[in-house]
């Protein structure tokens, strides 16, 4: 089970065979290099990191243009503007500089897509958590507020955990079984049924669906 | 958002007439049917062409979101359906004739009928 690192472009909308239209998102995927595998042996799990987006050796520090050199040579630029490891079982059968392409996937799978959220700001009980607030009228005074937050005496106090207003969205969201509507290899791009976590531009990991929906 | 462009164009038709408010149109659509095959009792699939006659009172959006209201009326009834311009469920579109109207949206013909309801020809 590999992966993939990405870019989500945008929404928009494409006719199906029934002709009904289907929101789909285009996300740019890959090419990826991987820069490493790592294994159970040496490092204690197996994963392959991946690198994924052109950036200028000069802007890159030390550690890693060593690596990078390691692995492609001298060169200007290279695949690391994003480094990420995706888990993987067969990490071993993957070598450093191997190219990975949106061909790993197919049309009509399923995959789980995972980003990070946009960042809503501090918001009430209502936003945050889908509380149901109180009716707007009729004489109601009691709007957006969670309401009670505890018991009596007994415990007096809050429990850790409870649901109260604070900073929403920005964080980590994985959207599961998405399926693939189509993949132009050549464009490294993939359109994917339904929405994604994320501003257009934001960093997502593809990866193939963990579990089968029902 | 270039790459999201190039992607609708695989999509888009670029068979579809000029045509536009006021203009009596005929849309034919295709229409999936399964019917039971009398020799071998399987359900087969079966298109059919069925036309739908009227005057397009708006036309809206642009590209892949661009989309046409057709209004005709049927026994008294008045009957609008709304079309994506290009879905692959149009076989064709035939302008039967041009009209000449002075609005985008001829949303008035609503409350017309029988006489009021005529739209110039365009000369």
């Amino acid at each position: 089970m590999i992966g993939l690192i990405g870019r989500k472009l945008g929404m928009t909308q494409i006719p199906t065979k029934d002709g009904s239209m289907t929101a789909v998102t285009v996300i740019e995927a890959g090419p990826c290099y991987v820069l490493q595998g790592k294994t159970t042996e040496r490092d204690g799990y197996n994963a392959l990191k991946l690198g994924f987006g052109e950036i200028k050796a000069r802007k890159l520090n030390k550690p890693i243009l060593g690596e990078l050199k390691k692995i492609f040579g001298e060169r200007e630029s290279y695949p690391a503007l994003v480094i990420k490891e995706i888990r993987t079982e067969d990490a071993q059968n993957f070598k450093p500089g191997q190219e990975l392409k949106v061909d790993i996937f197919q049309e009509g799978e399923k995959i789980d897509v995972t980003g990070i959220s946009k960042g809503k700001g501090f918001q009430g009980v209502m936003k945050r958590w889908g509380f149901s607030g109180g009716p707007k009228s009729h004489g109601s005074k009691f709007h957006r507020k969670p309401g009670s937050i505890g018991q009596h005496t007994e415990p007096a106090r809050v429990w850790k955990g409870k649901k109260m207003p604070g900073h929403a969205g920005m964080k980590r969201v994985t959207v599961k079984n998405l399926e693939i509507v189509k993949i132009y290899l050549e464009k490294n791009l993939v359109l994917v049924k339904g929405a994604i976590p994320g501003p257009n531009g934001g960093i997502v990991v593809l990866k193939k669906a963990k579990e089968r929906s029902k | 958002m270039d790459k999201i462009k190039e992607i609708e164009k695989d999509f888009l038709r670029d068979d579809i007439p000029d045509f536009g408010p006021g203009d009596t149109v005929r849309v034919y659509i295709r229409i999936k049917e399964y019917k039971e095959d009398p020799k071998t009792k399987e359900l087969v699939e079966k298109v059919r062409l069925q036309p739908f006659e009227g005057v397009v009172i708006r036309r809206r959006g642009d590209g892949l979101n661009a989309s046409f209201t057709v209004r005709k009326v049927t026994q008294g009834v008045g009957i609008e359906k709304i079309f994506p311009l290009h879905s692959p469920v149009i076989e064709k579109i035939e302008v039967l004739r041009r009209g000449r109207v002075r609005r985008a949206r001829i949303y008035y013909l609503r409350e017309r009928k029988g006489k009021k309801a005529r739209i110039r020809e365009k000369r």
